[in-house]
């Protein structure tokens, strides 16, 4: 059971995707898992065979347990064995049904004298459903079996919706109570110090309505995009800030994955990883960015987006905030929080002008960087989006 | 071709919204104010959302033209004057 997030403890099984003795790659998809904020489409973290699976659907599982074995290539194993059943379809407990009965209308039995067929008797018995809550619609109103079938569908959507939005409440609690976990521990534990500057976005945006003018509707970048690559590549000079603290001290990573929040429509939010993201073009970023979003919303992420990110980046600039104080998310060191573009007075060349500037701000971890280096990379972020055609 | 009324511009567009935020209740959008507001919608729903425009549509949509879209009654304006251009 991979670790999805900060302070996660477990997960269940929701469904394998490959049985034994079938072939996976490294990355491809082969559980689905729920955690606590959300279902999440579980990689492989190598190439091989399934050998066995150890945990059936509907268990739950500590993080780090091991869930299934995979033969590697050129390894000698055993015949698959251990099958688990891939998945059932969870049950709906259908209580009997306990209408009270309509106000006979005209032409039907008068109450006490049920006309109901032998074999519609037989069957509301069967499927627990009280032939009196029925209003039949067979001769003279009687009840046939396809009324008996027909309030038993009702009777179990009935459930499945009342199941269904249980279900919505108990996950945004869940949430809830991850999200407070991962903070409160990174109030208790990092040391956070806050930078925060003023950045013109004068020239961005210029050549970003430029670019978008050459651009199909469907391929038109978001400013947003350029912000993530200038975070991913000011990383490349100051690689302090891409790393995570374990154990005692901070491990830099060699890649650069930026982690985005996204703010879920049901509440709670999400900060998947953008892998690679120093690399990537514009466009590639903004179709992954896309990409990210919507499956996060779907709640269709993979283990690896979740485990990945190196940094994240947040902002608020859409519900008009100007500055973000952000929390870090351990095990990580820092957090980028962008606000809302804004015109302001601002001095060019002995001039004053209107410019859109937007504050970008650094929460870091005092532990592994102090305000020096912090200082350089929102140097190196500001001069990275003043050669926005470099990005 | 014939131009859609304005009652079929209004349900495509209605429909599209629904899309971007299945959970709205759209009985309840004002035609006249903004939709980025009353569905909470992001600068990523709106793009999708101009991009299902200009698919549903065949319609080009400038970028200029995106605060004439933050209204339905905007968007059915501007979708049905694009259309009766030869």
């Amino acid at each position: 059971m991979p670790i999805l997030g900060a302070d996660m403890e477990k997960g269940t099984l929701i469904a394998w995707k490959k049985q034994p003795g079938e072939r996976v790659g490294k990355g491809e998809i082969i559980a689905e898992v729920e955690t606590d904020k959300a279902a999440i489409e579980v990689e492989s973290f190598t190439a091989g065979v399934i050998e066995k699976l150890l945990v059936k659907p509907g268990e739950v599982v500590p993080v780090g347990s091991v869930m299934a074995i995979i033969r590697t290539e050129g390894e000698v194993g055993a015949p698959p064995s251990g099958a688990v059943p891939s998945t059932a379809a969870p049950s709906v407990t259908v209580p009997p049904v306990t209408t009270t009965p309509l106000p006979s209308p005209a032409g039907t039995p008068e109450p006490g004298r049920l006309k109901i067929s032998p074999s519609a008797r037989q069957l509301a018995r069967e499927l627990g459903v009280d032939p009196a809550g029925v209003t039949g619609t067979g001769p003279d109103g009687a009840i046939t079996r396809a009324d008996i079938e027909r309030m038993r569908g009702e009777r179990v959507a009935a459930k499945k919706k009342e199941t269904a939005a249980d279900t919505a409440i108990d996950r945004q609690t869940r949430m809830r109570q991850v999200i407070a976990a991962a903070m409160a521990r990174s109030k208790r534990e990092i040391p956070h110090y806050y930078l925060g500057t003023s950045i013109d976005l004068g020239r961005a945006m210029a050549w970003l309505a430029e670019e978008n003018g050459r651009r199909p509707v469907a391929d038109r970048l978001l400013p947003g995009v350029l912000l993530i690559k200038a975070v991913a590549l000011a990383l490349r000079e100051v690689p302090e800030l891409n790393a995570l603290w374990k154990g005692t001290e901070a491990v830099r990573s060699d890649a650069i994955h930026v982690g985005v929040a996204i703010s879920l429509r049901q509440g709670g939010l999400m900060a998947p990883a953008l892998h690679h993201a120093d690399r990537q073009s514009l466009g590639d970023l903004m179709r992954k960015l896309q990409d990210l979003v919507k499956r996060a919303r779907a709640g269709t992420l993979r283990s690896s987006e979740l485990s990945d990110p190196t940094i994240t980046v947040t902002s608020l600039g859409e519900q008009s905030v100007e500055t973000v104080y952000g929390v870090i998310y351990p095990p990580q060191v820092a957090l980028v929080g962008f606000g809302q573009v804004v015109q302001r007075p601002w001095v060019v060349e002995g001039r004053v002008e209107a410019r859109p500037i937007v504050t970008a701000t650094l929460s870091a971890d005092h532990r592994v960087t102090d305000g020096h280096r912090g200082a350089r990379y929102l140097a190196a972020v500001d001069r990275l989006l003043q050669e926005p055609e470099r990005l | 071709m014939t131009t859609p009324s304005q009652a079929d511009v209004r349900q495509t567009v209605l429909r599209l919204l629904g899309e971007i935020a299945p959970e709205a209740d759209l009985a309840l959008l004002r035609p006249d104010r903004n939709v980025r507001e009353q569905l909470d919608l992001d600068s990523m729903d709106f793009l999708n959302f101009i991009v299902a425009l200009h698919k549903q549509f065949g319609i080009e949509i400038p970028e200029s033209a995106y605060p004439e879209l933050t209204t339905i009654d905007g968007c059915v304006t501007f979708i049905r004057n694009k259309l009766a251009q030869p």
